[in-house]
């Protein structure tokens, strides 16, 4: 069967169910393209014969009533995987091998997902083009040149570029929809503690969350599925009815009440985006769903809110990266010379950044000012939405402000890389539930996307809204695998 | 060091024309009797192999996040209860944020704006009556691995096995004013801990040591001076030597018109001297902050409920008790309650006396020979080589007149091998006490017979003379006949 | 509000990262026009505000008091830059 790799995630599954594929040959395929693909720089470490080899023992006992059988799927470098080299796209932690696996992807295992490798990503998750990482920038598969977004943005470039039939990202203020967006697939970032943060390398606890990453809203539905699950070892993990999310996937949102929020029409934002997100209330309300206009008050304080809150906990989050117990370690002179040094030389110039401002912002003298008033802001962020969802069922929204931008574009100038965010931030700083898809195309060719925003653990509803649009949207990404020639 | 003032009330340095006296407030951090630890499920265990207690979380490999143990919450809670201090329904975990080599996080997980127990207090018995000193907070918080700095010339070696241990720190008010004052203050605290079963109080393993915290004013000043830190101190005995000599360094200072750096120092056992600590200095500012993998601890009303029922009789209620009902003195029941072992000892010494039972010849017994005895061999009360029971039956002995009490001496020597029967002892040697008074009258006789001048002379008026007759009998009878009766007949003979 | 040099070095020997005057005077203009950003925030009244402490709302899960973790020591130790079989090793620390 040709175009193995070209195959939604749904018609891979059914292809070896039916035993028309096997797993061998689907990894195979996937791994040729995979070899293919080293411009676009999307994986950090490839275990490729590890997968091939795993392939051949399911086909050998195949479990057909595995939700993944036998399927190789890639996964940002931020989960730890067990004997598999985890860096979180750091020099820090280059050669550290965890004995252990985290909760997510051992989900993914047990329903039969077959490791393809350890996909690249901006430092810690510290990023929104992959730019910060130690193992270099990220090419967008949409145009040479272009960033992926970030901080997933090797997740996002292996799915657009069907190097792995789906993946798995975390987002901690727009890691999976920003990248999404600018690749023209699907990511959702699920409510906090749908997924297990354990064995994730931790950014920044309170907002991160990992989640699925596929080129349709069913794929992802399937993923979200298999990663959700409750787990006694993270204490922030919740225990909430799950639904089927693939299998209660339902394109009647008929009735449905959805939200656009006024102060999601910022100054800057360019004429296609406003366009953009104009055409989605059309497709939504074309499905028989009602738009009504809300206000989320606070919208504009998020990003500085987030910029307070992400880099307090990833200053402290971090500080177990000290060179004694596993990583990287410099030479020092004494011990506060060792750890100077080696969090000097392992850590890059973003994180270094952002561990400075958490610092200071928790420092004596300055936590009341900053670090309290965020926590007192984010309530009132997370305020605003408890309001509109006594009126609305889901809220839409652009997923970024523009499409992806080029490589250095914004590399030096913080703040213009942060305002990026500022449509995903606030989903975060909430715990809420939020969805990227593929929506239509800049001038450019480039895509873009548009969110869904849902209730605390409604992911059902904003992935039938999903599924839905993307009926009528009827998006198809222009991917000229460039990289291969 | 100048003289100390011997008011028996104050503990007071004298410099010149001025007094000063000592400000003294404990942080005690003690350890949580558990099986495994606060945020993981790894041993406790004292003096395990190095690094063979640690878990992924413990040494805080990447993605671990921790998940809190019931029963310490518990402890803590039970703790509480024991100090007569508010039990909070809702606390929060703060990391404090610095790096050392045995602090793999990074950060130390504990409580520093909403502690899971809020004030309390503890009565001191001192020799000139009760004190009571106010507990400030009690809260969680993990314990710090261990810096091993005299394995290795060149590093330092570094073993997490009580990385992540619960401790609950006892933050008291600065309440206390003389090493004698501390002394009994952490021998309180460790005693109702340990009736709590929520600390085994054990200092040399390390489950209970204190920060303590030091400043001097002239007597009678109402303001508080800069006080210094003295940290990680494990034995009463150095928390004394370390408060003297800092008391009397600082009061140098004052009287040198010099001023005093708050600072944290070290005592140093060898030098018997406080220093300031290098390594600290520049981490005063931890940047505490809730800590986000963990949620606020709320507890209900029913689960403190519950607890409370489990609290045993403690120290201050059981030496009521012991005065009320056993009529003890409050200087023996202090005695007797102050450790549980003790405490326990003695009741079931009561309980197995019987009914017609003497329980002052117990108490003096058991605060004289038994104390002894432990003492020489350097054993616990819980190790006793004599059991309550034997021990019950001995007290009985002498009550009922079986033995004298110069003979149950020599019982008590022969119980302590292999916990013998005092009655069969007494069989075995015949020891039995004579009280035939007939055979007792007999013995008189001759002895009157034997020394007629001295009785002559008693009977003129030598008083003094009836101690040797006594002595005589007794000598006569091996030590066995009833001193009692001896006396009675000896009066009426001579 | 602007952040000086001595408040970068201050925070920078926090953090454990070592800054050289070039460096820190590059995070001195990174931080500063950072912050400049963050400073939208003054604009809002919070007095009143309860912070959030955490965002998942329920409460905190307690685990029995089990010892499920076994000596894993040579997992634990594997990964250390300095090799030792049974210590972590960092260089002399005097107290």
């Amino acid at each position: 069967m040709s175009d193995i790799t070209k195959q939604t995630l749904s018609d891979l599954i059914k292809n070896i169910k039916a035993k028309k594929l096997s797993s061998e040959e689907v990894t195979k395929d996937f791994i040729q393209r995979s070899e293919k693909s080293n411009k676009l720089n999307a994986y950090i470490t490839e275990d490729f014969s590890n997968a091939l080899q795993k392939a051949k023992m399911f086909d050998q006992k195949p479990n057909f009533n595995l939700k993944l059988p036998g399927i190789p799927i890639a996964v940002k470098d931020l989960f730890c995987t067990k004997d598999v080299m985890t860096t979180a796209g750091s020099k820090i932690l280059n050669n550290f091998i965890p004995t252990y696996e985290s909760t997510v992807t051992q989900n993914i295992w047990n329903e039969g997902g077959i490791l393809l490798g350890k996909l690249n990503c901006d430092e810690f998750a510290m990023g929104s083009s992959n730019e910060t990482s130690y193992f270099g920038n990220v090419q967008n598969p949409i145009n040479e040149n272009l960033v992926p977004g970030g901080s997933s943005g090797g997740s996002a470039s292996a799915v657009c570029a069907q190097l792995t039939p789906i993946t798995i990202g975390t987002d901690t203020g727009g890691s999976i929809r920003q990248p999404a967006s600018f690749t023209g697939t699907v990511g959702l970032k699920p409510t906090y503690g749908s997924c297990s943060r354990y064995g994730i390398v931790a950014f920044a606890s309170s907002l991160d969350q990992a989640g699925p990453m596929a080129q349709n809203v069913k794929d992802c539905a399937l993923l979200q599925e298999i990663i959700s699950t409750h787990d006694t070892k993270d204490s922030t993990s919740i225990d909430f009815k799950r639904s089927q999310y693939s299998q209660d996937l339902n394109k009647n949102i008929k009735g449905k009440k959805i939200g656009i929020p006024k102060e999601y029409r910022v100054d800057s934002m360019p004429k296609e985006i406003e366009d953009l997100w104009q055409k989605g209330i059309d497709y939504v309300k074309d499905c028989g769903a009602e738009i009504i206009n809300i206000s989320l008050p606070h919208t504009k304080y998020a990003l500085p809110t987030y910029y307070i809150v992400a880099p307090a906990e990833a200053s402290s989050n971090l500080a177990r990266y000290d060179g004694v117990k596993y990583g990287f370690r410099a030479k020092g002179e004494n011990l506060i010379d060792m750890y100077e040094k080696t969090r000097s030389e392992g850590f890059g110039a973003e994180v270094q950044r952002r561990i400075m401002i958490g610092t200071y912002v928790l420092s004596s003298g300055y936590y009341d000012a900053y670090y309290l008033k965020a926590q007192k802001v984010r309530k009132l962020i997370k305020n605003d939405f408890d309001e509109a969802y006594k009126k609305v069922d889901a809220i839409l929204t652009p997923s970024t402000p523009s499409s992806a931008f080029k490589i250095g574009e914004k590399k030096d100038d913080p703040v213009s890389m942060y305002l990026n965010d500022i449509f995903t931030v606030p989903v975060n700083l909430a715990g809420l539930p939020g969805i990227s898809i593929p929506a239509g195309h800049d001038s450019k060719g480039y895509p873009l996307g548009l969110q869904i925003i849902g209730k605390a653990f409604d992911e059902q509803n904003i992935l039938n809204i999903a599924y839905a649009m993307e009926d009528k949207i009827n998006f198809k990404n222009k991917i000229s695998d460039w990289w291969i020639k | 060091m100048d003289q100390v003032s011997n008011n028996k009330l104050d503990y007071l340095i004298s410099r010149k024309d001025n007094l000063y006296e000592i400000i003294i407030g404990l942080e005690v951090h003690a350890q949580v009797t558990s099986e495994s630890k606060l945020f993981s499920s790894s041993a406790t265990k004292f003096g395990a192999e190095p690094n063979t207690q640690v878990s992924l979380v413990d040494a805080a490999f990447p993605g671990m996040l921790p998940v809190i143990n019931e029963f310490c919450i518990k402890q803590a809670i039970k703790t509480g209860i024991g100090l007569k201090a508010k039990i909070n329904k809702r606390s929060i975990f703060d990391r404090k944020n610095y790096f050392y080599a045995d602090l793999p996080q990074g950060y130390q997980i504990s409580q520093f704006k909403d502690p899971i127990v809020g004030e309390g207090k503890v009565i001191l018995d001192m020799p000139n009556g009760q004190k009571e000193v106010g507990i400030e907070r009690l809260h969680l918080e993990q314990d710090a691995g261990k810096s091993i700095h005299d394995l290795d010339p060149q590093n330092t070696l570094v073993d997490l096995n009580r990385s992540g241990v619960a401790l609950m720190e006892i933050v008291s008010k600065p309440d206390l004013r003389s090493p004698d004052e501390v002394s009994a203050y952490i021998k309180k605290l460790r005693s109702i801990m340990r009736y709590l079963g929520t600390c085994d109080g054990n200092m040399q393993e390390g489950s209970l040591r204190a920060d303590v915290n030091v400043s001097v004013r002239i007597k009678g000043s109402k303001n508080l001076g800069t006080r210094c830190e003295i940290k990680n101190v494990n034995s009463i005995k150095f928390m004394q030597m370390a408060i003297e000599y800092e008391a009397n360094r600082q009061v140098d200072l004052i009287e040198e018109g010099k001023s005093i750096d708050q600072e944290t120092r070290l005592f140093d056992t060898k030098k018997n001297e406080t220093r300031s600590m290098r390594s600290k200095e520049d981490a005063h500012d931890y940047r505490y902050f809730p800590d986000p993998d963990l949620l606020p601890l709320e507890v209900s009303e029913e689960f403190i409920d519950n607890i409370k029922k489990d609290i045993p009789e403690l120290p201050d209620d059981k030496k009521r008790r012991f005065i009320d009902e056993f009529k003890l003195s409050p200087y023996e029941a202090t005695i007797l309650v102050s450790d549980i072992d003790t405490a326990k000892y003695f009741e079931e010494v009561v309980t197995k006396m019987g009914k017609n039972k003497d329980i002052k010849l117990a108490v003096n017994w058991i605060t004289g020979e038994l104390f002894a005895v432990l003492n020489s061999k350097n054993l616990e009360i819980s190790q006793s080589p004599v059991s309550s029971k034997n021990f019950a039956i001995l007290i009985n002995l002498i009550k009922n007149g079986t033995i004298s009490g110069k003979i149950a001496k020599t019982v008590f020597e022969l119980m302590i091998e292999g916990d013998k029967d005092p009655q069969k002892i007494v069989e075995e040697n015949g020891l039995k006490q004579q009280s035939d008074p007939k055979a007792l009258e007999a013995l008189i006789d001759k002895i009157i017979n034997d020394n007629r001048e001295k009785a002559v002379e008693y009977k003129q008026g030598k008083v003094k003379l009836f101690g040797f007759f006594v002595g005589q009998a007794m000598k006569a009878s091996s030590g066995k006949a009833n001193p009692q009766l001896i006396n009675e007949l000896l009066k009426k003979k001579l | 509000m602007t952040i000086d040099l001595k408040t970068i070095k201050h925070i920078a020997k926090l953090s454990r990262i070592s800054v050289s005057e070039e460096k820190a005077k590059k995070l001195a203009g990174d931080l500063n026009s950072i912050f400049d950003f963050i400073e939208k925030l003054n604009e809002l009244k919070t007095e009143k505000i309860t912070p959030l402490t955490s965002i998942a709302e329920t409460t905190l899960k307690l685990r029995h008091d089990e010892i499920k973790s076994k000596n894993i020591r040579q997992q634990i130790v594997k990964n250390s830059p300095e090799k030792n079989e049974d210590y972590f090793v960092v260089p002399k620390v005097i107290e």
